[in-house]
């Protein structure tokens, strides 16, 4: 099956050096995809980098060219709106190890002619930040006015805070964490074993064979899909309602909408994502823990730092709970650096921050503007 | 863009911060106070705020605000991390008024802490004829929903930082937005205002 995601195009560079990796290998000069908004003015100071989660992708504001839906957050990046496209330039760009024109086990590797399948090498959030550093070399931005993400783009958003502070205004961190829990990187283990375990994984070597595993990257994202939830959204949305019929079959078809609308989403993200992708970037959350190099201590991680952080937790969000990011409040006193920090109300879960939230617009559209 | 009037006690508060110093406001609300301190005396201040719509409005304003509990977020906060520590009408709503003193002197050796005289002379007279908690102007709550659950009066403070062996630097009291004298101030004061040190 020759997947639209080998074969759609992008906007697309070569870094014009390699990429050395925090695992020590690297990569020759790899690709990076990316989307851009709104004009970099004279002063290039207005440049915004927005960083995507897991399964997202740099098209935040642009029709995505495999769903044909719109961008992620193209309620939030839009000329006017809360992230004004006629005042900033705005830079989203596909994670280094992804499938929609970045570099990834998908690519081709030029040692051997074919997909690098499992042989791509581990990457982590450090080194897509570090891709993402190159480009905007290349794109000849020094500095960013600010970095903002969610979840695995908050992230991001705190590595780049992290190890680029003088390119770094202010890091807005949304619904995200400071290193992964025993119980994210349990989930993603989960993922993972079903995609390992489906045997149209093949070791990963999937790639023109044919076969793609669906039932086990279905899987993944079916169990990973639950964690973006709340017990009391779900409750709310689906509660023990059955699926187009009147009773029970006494049988396992998709009884409960719960089951219909999961297996829908396990299997629409087939359509967008590659499974290798899958495993290498749930690897890269699992091995982020900012403190590491700092024998623990967060606060080490900005000591003296002169950016202005930025964070927004949710209060149903059991992925990535309200507690990681006043941990990281916390570091950030102690580090004597300058954070806000608030938890908002949402029963959606770690995906309220994706979804219509009035509060938190206008929260970063402040938190943006503010001193400008 | 002129300065909102500020609420006498803060006006008060801010004519005495000196410019430059590192500040933490706790209580910030929307961050009036700090956005005058900012602008008038370039102090690198923050806040501390239980309220998230009051938070966001203060992001929204440019000022560092965390959304927090005083009583236990302070806690976070390492020793001598700011010049200032301020406490505006937050004392008399905590559940351990004390406590919350210590750690406004651990994280700075100064701060300013302000509250609602309970011994005023209407609120004396309101429970004297009337034999019920006291509804007054600065009280305006019922006994059952008001968040004052520690009220406390001008001498119980000075009583409270004399165990302690804190320093009263200076005080001020204010009934209405007209000073008041030392001497009068326990029945006269409708706020009182703080400035204490470490002893």
């Amino acid at each position: 099956m020759a997947s639209r995601l080998q074969t759609d195009r992008h906007n697309q560079i070569a870094l014009d050096r390699p990429l050395v990796l925090d695992s020590g290998a690297q990569l020759a000069k790899p690709t990076i995809a990316f989307e851009a908004y709104g004009t970099l003015n004279a002063a290039r100071d207005n440049a915004i980098l927005i960083c995507h989660a897991l399964t997202m992708d740099q098209y935040v504001a642009s029709t995505h060219p495999v769903t044909g839906k719109p961008g992620w957050w193209s309620k939030v990046v839009r000329p006017g709106g809360v992230i004004d496209t006629d005042r900033y330039h705005v830079i989203c760009a596909n994670v280094i190890g992804s499938c929609l024109g970045s570099s990834g086990p998908a690519s081709i590797d030029p040692a051997t002619g074919s997909p690098f399948a499992m042989t791509f090498p581990v990457v982590t959030i450090g080194d897509m930040v570090r891709a993402q550093a190159m480009l905007l070399d290349q794109l000849g931005i020094g500095r960013l006015h600010a970095v903002v993400g969610g979840s695995m783009g908050g992230m991001q958003a705190l590595a780049w805070a992290a190890h680029y502070p003088d390119r770094v205004d202010r890091a807005l961190v949304i619904a995200s964490a400071a290193r992964h829990s025993a119980q994210n990187i349990a989930f993603h283990e989960v993922g993972r074993q079903a995609i390992m375990a489906d045997p149209d994984w093949q070791g990963g070597s999937y790639y023109g064979s044919g076969r793609v595993p669906v039932k086990g990257l279905s899987v993944a994202r079916m169990a990973a899909h639950i964690t973006y939830l709340s017990e009391a959204g779900l409750t709310e949305k689906f509660g023990r309602q059955l699926q187009d019929r009147e009773a029970k079959t006494f049988g396992f078809e998709a009884d409960f909408r719960i089951e219909s609308y999961l297996r829908h989403q396990g299997i629409s993200f087939v359509d967008r994502f590659d499974a290798n992708s899958y495993l290498y970037i749930t690897r890269a959350m699992d091995y982020f823990d900012l403190a590491d190099p700092h024998g623990g201590r967060l606060a080490d991680a900005f000591r003296h730092s002169p950016v202005r952080f930025g964070l927004v937790s949710f209060d149903s969000d059991w992925l990535y709970p309200t507690a990681e990011s006043r941990r990281i409040v916390q570091a950030l006193h102690g580090a004597g650096a300058q954070a806000s920090f608030v938890e908002l109300s949402s029963p959606f879960g770690h995906d309220a921050f994706l979804l219509d939230s009035p509060e938190m617009w206008r929260l970063i559209a402040g938190f943006l503007e503010a001193g400008r | 863009m002129s300065a909102p009037a500020l609420r006498p006690d803060l006006a008060l508060i801010a004519a005495q911060v000196p410019g430059g110093a590192r500040v933490l406001d706790i209580g910030c609300g929307d961050g009036t106070l700090m956005a005058a301190l900012r602008d008038a005396k370039q102090t690198d201040v923050r806040g501390l705020e239980i309220d998230p719509a009051n938070v966001a409005a203060a992001i929204g304003r440019g000022l560092a605000v965390v959304q927090g509990d005083a009583e236990h977020d302070i806690a976070d906060y390492p020793d001598d991390s700011f010049d200032i520590a301020i406490l505006s009408q937050t004392l008399q709503t905590s559940h351990r008024p004390d406590r919350i003193i210590d750690q406004l002197l651990r994280i700075a050796p100064r701060a300013f802490v302000s509250f609602p005289n309970f011994a005023h002379w209407r609120v004396r007279l309101a429970l004297l004829w009337g034999g019920r908690m006291p509804v007054t102007r600065l009280l305006p709550v019922a006994w059952y929903e008001t968040p004052n659950i520690h009220h406390v009066t001008v001498r119980d403070f000075r009583d409270l930082v004399r165990e302690k062996g804190i320093k009263v630097e200076a005080a001020w009291y204010l009934s209405g937005d007209k000073p008041t004298s030392d001497a009068a101030a326990s029945w006269r004061a409708e706020h009182a205002i703080f400035l204490i040190a470490r002893g």
